[in-house]
């Protein structure tokens, strides 16, 4: 095996070449912020991982002095109901028109046209709207995260759907099935692994527009709280809010696969039993 | 019970079927056979109800049949026939859950008990009680057809299309379906049009073997004539012998090039 493209790695030796760049990182971030706290003690821009954890502290396990909450916590709670109810209304009509474009002809004759051109429209751009519409409260961070992954959502469950063999179609119609027992029996069951990736997929999308639309107008959130804390240049709090909002984003897709893969065993690989 | 009358099929300039009459009685097993592209799928689907004639007509019992796949016309596919969604059992229990009105297609109390119990007398028939509970991702290709016939065959459907039903199966796996196939043929009075690209199987199979081909050709325009069937023949009182002329026939025809 003298050819790079032949060299495989070991498991053991796979997982040991996936840590170096993030020890090298780690350990370049570490020198540097020693390096710029020996010039300046009073510098902002690389805190040392004291100043994180400190930061840590005050945000997350000490009642603000202003208003008595734990914001880190309050943060995260606001930031995961908007992500959650946008994101988990968006997957519910993108299911709904996703799979009866998919499925009927006509309402695919009726809706695609408009479908294309939802999707096209960059949905930050419309953001402006949403405020004047729907005022600066829930509702509008709710609805733009809802318009800006709803229509892949929609348009990836219609190609899906479009993907079921027209054999099953037929058999079914053979059966006896009416139009309703073959979207709700063979349609739909066999699309849920489908949304739950497509929602998956859709997942960073929604972050990048929960953290926009509270920066630009919120009292609380975790994109709130980064952007007000860049004013003061508080590279303690903004890193260890980054580094949460990764592992939550990390977190939400890894629930997501697994409630697939516990929910459709048919739709495993290796086939299990039921 | 079906006429086929004066059919023809075409799309475009495209002639597929050409000026086909024929009557098929209740009970007879018909075997089509004929080379790739002579249209014998075509008319499977004029029967299924999935394309409609282009002129003549298609009846079933004196009356037109139905531009749309029912409950009357049980089929089974080469591939894709079964829902992967369900278990063996769910998929065969699916037959009379959409056979029911409604609209959602599930099936409750004393009707779903016993639509089980007709299930699993339906898989203990073919030979897939064993697997009731498994998902059709973990069965063999034999053992999916199996599931696919019991399915179409618990609508109770009077015809059964077959569209190269073992095409992608075993030899020996064939013969075990051959076997199958032939029992449920015989007990349930079906008739059967079986779509086959395998000249011995469609030789032994059935009653009656339809073979397509083209009886004009027009080589600036091979379009423009569609198949008919060339030979209809009767199978059950076959000799070994008029089977090896009937064999020699067809070898000057384009069905065996």
């Amino acid at each position: 095996m003298e050819r790079w493209i032949n060299k495989r790695p070991s498991r053991a030796v796979s997982g040991m070449l996936g840590l170096i760049p993030l020890i090298i990182l780690l350990l370049l971030y570490m020198a540097g912020s020693e390096a710029r706290l020996a010039e300046n003690p009073a510098d902002k821009l690389l805190p040392s991982f004291e100043q994180f954890s400190q930061a840590i502290e005050r945000m997350a396990f000490e009642p603000s002095k202003r208003t008595g909450e734990y914001l880190f916590w309050v943060d995260t709670q606001s930031s995961l109901i908007r992500l959650g109810l946008g994101v988990g209304i968006a997957s519910l009509l993108g299911l709904v028109v996703g799979v009866l474009t998919g499925a009927l002809p006509v309402v695919r004759a009726l809706f695609n046209p408009l479908l294309t051109v939802v999707s096209l429209i960059p949905p930050l751009a419309i953001l402006p709207i949403l405020f004047i519409v729907l005022g600066l409260g829930e509702l509008s961070k709710v609805v733009l995260i809802t318009i800006g992954v709803m229509p892949f959502i929609a348009r990836d469950i219609q190609r899906r759907t479009q993907e079921i063999p027209s054999e099953q179609i037929i058999k079914a119609q053979t059966l006896g099935a009416n139009t309703s027992q073959i979207l709700l029996r063979i349609i739909l069951p066999q699309i849920m692994p489908r949304l739950i990736d497509a929602t998956r997929l859709s997942l960073g999308a929604a972050w990048l527009f929960l953290i926009a639309a509270e920066a630009i107008v919120s009292t609380d959130g975790l994109g709130y709280r980064i952007f007000l804390v860049r004013r003061y240049l508080a590279m303690d709090v903004i890193l260890p809010y980054v580094a949460w909002i990764t592992l939550l984003a990390f977190l939400s897709d890894w629930v997501l696969a697994k409630i697939s893969y516990l929910c459709f065993p048919w739709d495993r690989l290796d086939g299990a039993e039921r | 019970m079906i006429e086929i009358d004066r059919v023809w099929k075409s799309y475009g300039d495209n002639t597929v079927l050409e000026d086909i009459s024929l009557t098929v009685k209740e009970g007879e097993f018909v075997t089509m056979v004929g080379a790739s592209g002579c249209g014998k799928s075509t008319f499977l689907n004029l029967l299924l109800g999935t394309q409609t004639v282009s002129r003549g007509e298609l009846r079933l019992d004196g009356k037109p049949i139905v531009a749309e796949p029912g409950p009357d016309r049980g089929i089974v596919f080469q591939q894709y026939s079964v829902f992967p969604h369900m278990t063996v059992l769910d998929n065969v229990m699916a037959a009379p859950a959409l056979a029911q009105k409604g609209i959602t297609g599930h099936l409750f109390g004393a009707a779903r008990a016993s639509a089980k119990r007709e299930a699993e007398a339906m898989l203990e028939r073919v030979g897939l009680v064993a697997s009731a509970q498994q998902y059709p991702s973990s069965l063999s290709g034999g053992m999916r057809q199996r599931l696919a016939i019991a399915q179409a065959l618990t609508a109770k459907p009077r015809i059964l299309l077959l569209d190269e039903p073992f095409g992608a199966l075993d030899p020996g796996i064939r013969n075990d379906m051959h076997v199958l196939l032939r029992d449920l043929w015989r007990s349930l009075g079906l008739t059967v049009f079986m779509v086959t690209h395998d000249l011995k199987e469609g030789f032994s199979l059935g009653s009656r073997l339809w073979v397509f081909d083209k009886r004009r050709h027009d080589p600036h325009a091979p379009n423009a004539y569609g198949a008919q069937v060339t030979y209809d023949l009767p199978l059950s009182k076959m000799s070994e012998e008029s089977y090896m002329q009937t064999l020699q026939g067809l070898g000057s025809s384009s069905l065996l090039n």
